[in-house]
């Protein structure tokens, strides 16, 4: 973006690197220089704690990884050995299992903020299918990270998982028993989801930074959706102004965090996972991680399963097309009343759904997902592609600055934003 | 090809084509053995038969036998189990069979543990038809392991076993 100052290193050292690496300057262009758009709020500072929870949760994975062992034999001894015996293990372990439910609760707030102000929307496409990318490593995952204590709701949830394939025609049994390496999930399933639960954080990582990549090409959206086009009167500078609040967000979000894992550490555990797998027996109310509820009511909505399975990769492979599907020009719900009803009645589907989905199937509960699945997917090919046709949005403010200056004293409005 | 714009294939576009061929034959043979590790092994392959002993399972017991690492029911049907099993119309199943062609001897019933929606093991002596209940998504199977109701789309499938004697069974 122009405006930025270029680096100059101050050391003689320093220009010789930067000379030779130019990596500074590319630090300071990304995190110190860049301009950020005034009026970004604290939705905005999710994206920082998401890259505070993958790097929370590959320090304590590999630590993990230090004392656990991938057999079928022994890993649920290995876990029991690790929160009895390991200095601190209780911690790590309890950091890292709160830890990804952390990370989800944080990438479904970044995510339901890109949907409400329009982030999706040109020029951050690629920016935004980048992130379902990033979510979907993110799924498997901690899908794979779940097996590998070998409890019973391990092995249920990676047999239904893995059974998801066989809905395929024809070639889904053997695709099946290639990735079980068997007959049945067993132990060479849970040594290969150990490799790859080491590796696919890696590869968020590698995603994430084309991720911000894409950001610092397009320029952050921001709560009105009206580009930057003064970046002397609509931004601000990263550091100090987005450093020290995305800092602030995060200390907030830690206290959640250290809530959950200090005085509610096996809040969102299943106690069934305290038992060791036994693969002839399923437990009787098989449950999903919460962050994946959702999917697994609408799965659960349906009574074929085929249909089942593609209604549940629709849903969530639908959210890369939102792009396309959303045919208003207006970015921000601020200024689409009536996007901004359907909005909240997606958020009551998508929670009602996870709600649904952790209860007993009855044929009430079934009717029930049924409707709020038709809700989640109504939203997504029905209501975003007509609402732009014929909603009447409100006026947009002229600029950024308009937008932030209009809220304070005329007298102010005058002023420029602090130094830069 | 009868414009004289095209050139005609030289010796050298024979040349592109054969590297191009050879390499990706090599790159496939590379590729596959990577894939493929992941295959059942030849340890897991082995282990493909048990043996069961019939003696001690009780009229109306089903008991739940590991084989190529799932669970395997070998029921011991009462005769009220086997007649709902016999008398049931085809006319109303998604995967209709017979019960006869689904059992050896009408009195046992050996038919695999796994659920044929996602695999879970499904509750003996549950659901309408008495026969199994699973407890993943609430699919119904019949006396005879039959789909009756929910997801799942078919019959619990019959592993390849033969009776040795009067009370022992060989499965696999
Ligand atoms: C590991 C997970 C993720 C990390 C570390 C991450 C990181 C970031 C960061 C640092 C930002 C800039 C700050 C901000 O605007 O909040 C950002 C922006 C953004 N992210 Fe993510 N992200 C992740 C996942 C996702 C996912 C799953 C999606 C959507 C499917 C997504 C969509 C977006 C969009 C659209 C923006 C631009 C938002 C805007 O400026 O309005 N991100 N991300
Ligand atoms: S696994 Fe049995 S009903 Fe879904």
């Amino acid at each position: 973006m122009s405006g930025s100052p270029t680096y100059v290193p101050k050391s003689a050292l320093g220009r010789w690197f930067e000379s030779r690496l130019p990596i500074m300057g590319l630090v300071h262009s990304s995190f110190v220089a860049f301009p950020v758009p005034r009026n970004l709020n604290y939705l905005w500072t999710f994206g920082a704690i998401l890259a505070f929870m993958l790097g929370a949760q590959i320090v304590t994975g590999i630590i993990l990884a230090m004392h656990y062992v991938p057999s079928a034999t022994l890993a649920f001894a290995s876990v029991e050995h690790i929160m009895r015996d390991v200095n601190y293990g209780w911690l790590i372990r309890y950091l890292h299992t709160n830890g990804a439910s952390m990370f989800f609760l944080a990438v479904y707030i970044h995510m339901f903020r890109g949907i409400y102000y329009g982030s999706y929307k040109a020029p951050r496409e690629v920016l935004w299918i980048l992130g379902v990318i990033i979510y979907l490593l993110m799924m498997a995952t901690a899908f794979m990270g779940y097996v590998l204590p070998w409890g019973s709701m391990s092995f249920a949830g990676a047999t239904v998982i893995t059974n998801l394939f066989t809905a395929i025609p024809l070639v889904g049994t053997g695709v099946a028993h290639w990735l079980w390496g068997g007959y049945a999930v067993g132990d060479p399933t849970l040594n290969r989801f150990f490799s790859l639960h080491y590796l696919l954080p890696f590869m968020i990582v590698g995603v994430v930074i084309l991720h911000v990549w894409a950001l610092h090409v397009a320029g952050q959206n921001n709560p009105d959706g009206v580009e930057v086009q003064n970046v002397e009167r609509d931004t601000v500078a990263f550091t100090p102004y987005a450093t020290i609040k995305d800092l602030f967000g995060v200390s907030i979000f830690l206290i959640l965090y250290a809530w959950f894992v200090f005085y509610i550490p096996t809040y969102l555990l299943d106690a069934d996972n305290s038992v060791p797998a036994n693969p002839l027996v399923t437990p009787a109310h098989i449950v999903p991680e919460w962050y994946l509820l959702p999917f697994y009511a609408i799965l659960r909505a349906i009574p074929n399963k085929l249909v089942g399975v593609v209604a549940l990769a629709a849903a969530i492979i639908l959210l890369a097309f939102l792009p396309w599907l959303d045919t208003s020009k207006v970015k921000s719900g601020k200024y689409r009343p009536a996007f901004r009803i359907f909005f909240w009645l997606f958020v009551v589907c998508c929670v009602g759904l996870g709600y649904l989905g952790s209860q007993e199937v009855s044929d009430t509960t079934t009717w029930i997902a049924r409707i709020l699945a038709i809700g989640y997917f109504g939203f997504l090919v029905v209501a975003l592609p007509v609402l732009g046709l014929i909603e009447r949005t409100k006026p947009l403010p002229a600029s950024i600055a308009d937008a932030v200056l209009a809220k304070t004293k005329p007298a102010e409005a005058a002023a420029p934003p602090a130094s830069r | 090809m009868s414009s004289a714009a095209i050139e005609k294939p030289n010796r050298r576009d024979f040349l592109y084509i054969a590297t191009a061929a050879v390499g990706a034959v090599g790159v496939g043979g590379v590729v596959w053995p990577l894939i493929d590790q992941m295959n059942p092994d030849a340890s897991t392959l082995a282990l493909s038969s048990i043996e069961v002993d019939l003696a001690p399972i009780a009229e109306g017991q089903i008991v739940t036998v590991k084989w190529r690492g799932g669970p395997v029911f070998v029921r011991h049907r009462t005769k009220k189990e086997i007649d709902d099993a016999v008398n049931t119309p085809l006319a109303g199943l998604r995967d209709p069979q017979t019960d006869q062609a689904r059992v050896k001897k009408p009195e046992w019933l050996i038919v695999s543990g796994v659920c044929t929606h996602l695999g879970c093991v499904p509750l003996g002596h549950e659901g309408q038809y008495d026969g199994w209940k699973c407890p993943c998504h609430g699919s119904v199977y019949d006396t005879s392991g039959r789909i009756r109701q929910g997801p799942a789309p078919l019959n619990l499938p019959v592993p390849e076993y033969a009776f040795l004697s009067e009370t022992r069974v060989k499965i696999g």
